[in-house]
Order: structure tokens, then sequence, then C-alpha cells
């Protein structure tokens, strides 16, 4: 994967990691950055820049020197933008996290019930009955930033973790990765589900035309997941995604054959709604309770990072609904423009 | 239902409250039917509503039932 095309100032400041230089001028990354008045969390620019930051520590970029993921210029500027970020993300949850905090029920039962009271926008119920082949196709591509890393982020905070809940989170990362079948890992499923579907598979080939909403998603745990005091967040964060996900994930297997693309396509969809029915139990019941009990000091963080899955998703969601439903495209580019050839 | 296991490591079983029974260590679930169902997943998560589509493994749908039971007694 090649360093992503710049989206505004502070992308455009983060092309010198192109060259030889394992560096970047911080002050002219920060001042593009200050410069920016609005929410990093809406701004593609901001979210793009963290993306190809945080990307460095994943897969690297081929046109990027592999010592730049630890040189201080550049994890001074990826501070920068993350004090930021992470401050906008508790504003975006500060009600929700304070609704559930220092009530006397279990971190299980209030975790429960903020997904059951979640009421984002019904993206799953438009793939099931709706969804058009080329929404569906850009679909996939936002979801394709991370679930070609798929469990990744989260695994960062494996070391970060001791006893039961460390034990926990292996547990699920380990069905994550195939368990111990490298065809079944789920980013290899999904793999064949956008393949199946006529689109490219490579990690990172779609990343310049996917907006900053979904950028942001994958920012977050990438965020949570890389700071060990963040690992309260991490974990909450797991178990929201995990039990957000066998429900709608049976209806996108569902509009996946509506539009008559086989099995082969369909099972990544299939396959997370039997592994997350597992994954949301053990996530919630065993690592989060575990965390809590262990280390009581991630309460409100274990809170926060699933309210902020939810919040990012649902963002997500009302986004796309929106595009689709205004008959236009979801991406920075049209899908038809993207077709190979 | 019951479960086999061949290998020798403790199988141990585990009930969520309005949720799935969580099984660790089992090779086989064998359901009413009969049929040997294969674990291929570290733990293994069986349905106890009787609504999963997936059965015996639990497919979330356990949810909507406690949700629709406590709709009912509000
Ligand atoms: S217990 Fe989960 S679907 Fe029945």
């Amino acid at each position: 994967m090649r360093l992503p095309e710049p989206r505004g100032p502070i992308t455009e400041a983060l092309q010198s990691l192109r060259c030889a230089d394992i560096g970047v001028a911080v002050d002219h990354v920060t001042a593009a950055v200050d410069s920016h008045t609005s929410p990093l969390l809406d701004c593609d620019d901001a979210q793009l820049a963290l993306w190809l930051l945080y990307e460095l520590h994943y897969q690297g970029f081929d046109d990027v020197d592999p010592r730049a993921e630890w040189s201080p210029a550049v994890i001074a500027v990826r501070g920068h933008l993350e004090r930021r970020f992470e401050a906008e993300l508790r504003e975006l949850t500060r009600v929700e996290v304070e609704k559930r905090l220092n009530i006397e029920e279990p971190i299980a039962d209030r975790l429960f019930a903020m997904m059951s009271d979640d009421d984002s926008p019904r993206l799953a119920q438009y793939v099931q009955r709706e969804i058009t082949t080329t929404q569906l196709h850009e679909l996939l591509v936002h979801r394709s930033v991370y679930h070609l890393k798929e469990a990744d982020p989260h695994t960062w905070a494996v070391p970060r973790l001791r006893g039961r809940a460390k034990v926990a989170l292996m547990e699920i990362q380990f069905d994550e990765y195939g368990a111990g079948r490298a065809g079944d890992m789920h980013s290899t499923l999904f793999a064949r589900t956008m393949t199946r579907c006529g689109l490219d598979s490579t990690y990172g080939a779609y990343v310049d035309v996917v907006p900053g909403y979904t950028l942001a998603a994958s920012n977050a745990m990438s965020l949570f997941g890389l700071h060990r005091r963040l690992r309260g967040a991490a974990a909450g964060h797991l178990a929201a995604f995990e039990a957000t996900s066998t429900l709608p994930n049976r209806r996108y297997a569902a509009g996946v054959r509506r539009l008559g693309y086989g099995d082969e396509a369909a099972r990544y969809f299939d396959e997370h709604v039997e592994a997350d029915a597992v994954h949301e139990q053990v996530a919630i019941r065993e690592m989060c309770s575990a965390l809590v009990s262990d280390e009581p000091e991630c309460e409100p963080d274990v809170l926060f990072g699933a309210a902020t899955c939810l919040a990012l998703d649902g963002l997500a969601a009302g986004r796309l609904l929106d595009s689709w439903r205004g008959g236009r495209s979801a991406l920075l580019r049209p899908m038809v423009e993207l077709a190979p050839g | 239902m019951t479960w086999r296991r061949r290998s020798p490591r403790s199988v141990t079983v585990t009930v969520c409250p309005d949720g799935p029974l969580l099984v660790r260590g089992a090779d086989e679930v064998i359901d009413e039917a009969g049929v040997a169902h294969e674990v291929r997943r570290p733990c293994v998560a069986l349905c106890r509503c009787g609504r999963s589509s997936l059965a015996p493994w639990c497919d979330g749908t356990h949810k909507v039932v406690t949700e629709e039971a406590a709709k009912r007694n509000r």
C-alpha cells in the first residue's frame, strides 16, 4: 500500500513521510491542525491524517520508511491530533457514560442495557430489504477499512490487561484469527466476500475514497488499543462491537443473498452471527466484568469505550443512509468511477 | 442436549443470565435429534431460549425475547 492522497493541509503536511527523511515538520502539521477549528471528528483531512499515522503501526506503506513508526516527530504529531480527537469522543459520549456510571448494578447489566437502549439509524434493516448492488459495494468498501485488519486494534490491549480479562480477550481474538485455521480468519473471510462481489480486496485499496466518519471509527479503536491508559476503553469498545453484531449480521447476510450473491459471499456475515453470539457474552460477562472488578479505576473508560463504539457506528449509519436515500454515493468518488478498466 | 469429549481436558459450562450456555472443552454437541455438531471454536454458546435459527448454537435472538418480555412487563 502507498501513502494515500492528501485531502487538505494536514495530510498535505504529512506528505514529507514519502521522502527518505523519517521525520515530519511538527510545527507545520500542528499549525494545520490548529487552524482547523470545527470538530476533527467531522474532518476528512484530520481523520485521514490519524488513520495514516496509526497505519504505520499496522501494515505500513511501501513508500514510507518503516522507522517512521517510532520517529519522535511522528509520535508528537499523532499525539497532537489524538488529544483533540479523544476530547471530542469524551464529549460525544459524556451523557451516556454519566447515566451508567455509579449505579449499583453489575457492569455486564449496564453494558447490555446500553446496547438495547441504543436507537441508532437502522442500517441493517436497509441492507436486508432495500440496498442496491452498488450501495452494497460501497458498504463493503467502507467496512474494508476495519474488516481487512479485523481484530488487530483490540489485540494491542492483550499485554495491557491482566488475569481473567486477558484470558477472555485472548479467547475472543484467537477465534477472530480463525481459531488456528488461516482460511477462517475473519479478515480473510471479509476479503473473500469482497472478491465475490467483484471488489479489490487488497489491504488499503479504497482508503482514498472513504470519508472521514468511517476512518474515525477505525481511528477510535487504534487510539484505545495503542494507549495502555485507555485499556478500559479498548475492552468496552470491543464489548459493544461484539454485542451489536449478531442481529445486524443476520440482516446483512440476507441482503447479500437477496442481491443474488451466494453462500460464499454471505459466509463472512453468517460466521459473525455464530461467533459474536459467543464473543458478546465473553467480552461483557468475562472480560469487562473481570477488568472492572480487578481494576475498578477502568470502569468509566469501559463505559466510554462502549459508548464511543455505538456513537460512531450510529453516526456512520446515519451518513450512509442519508447518502443512499438521497440518491448519492457514500464515497468521495462514486463506485462507478472506481470500476477496474 | 449432551456433549462429548475425546481429549483429556475438562469441559466447563457457564450459564449466562437470560442468554446461552457457554461451553468450553467439548468436541461435539449432540442435539435433540441425535445429530452431532462439531465444536470449531475455543468456546461455543448453546441456545437456551429455543428461538435460535442456528440451533444448537445461540444466534443472539434471545435478546429480542428478553426485550419483548420487558415490554410486556412495563
Ligand atoms: S439463547 Fe441466544 S438465541 Fe437462544
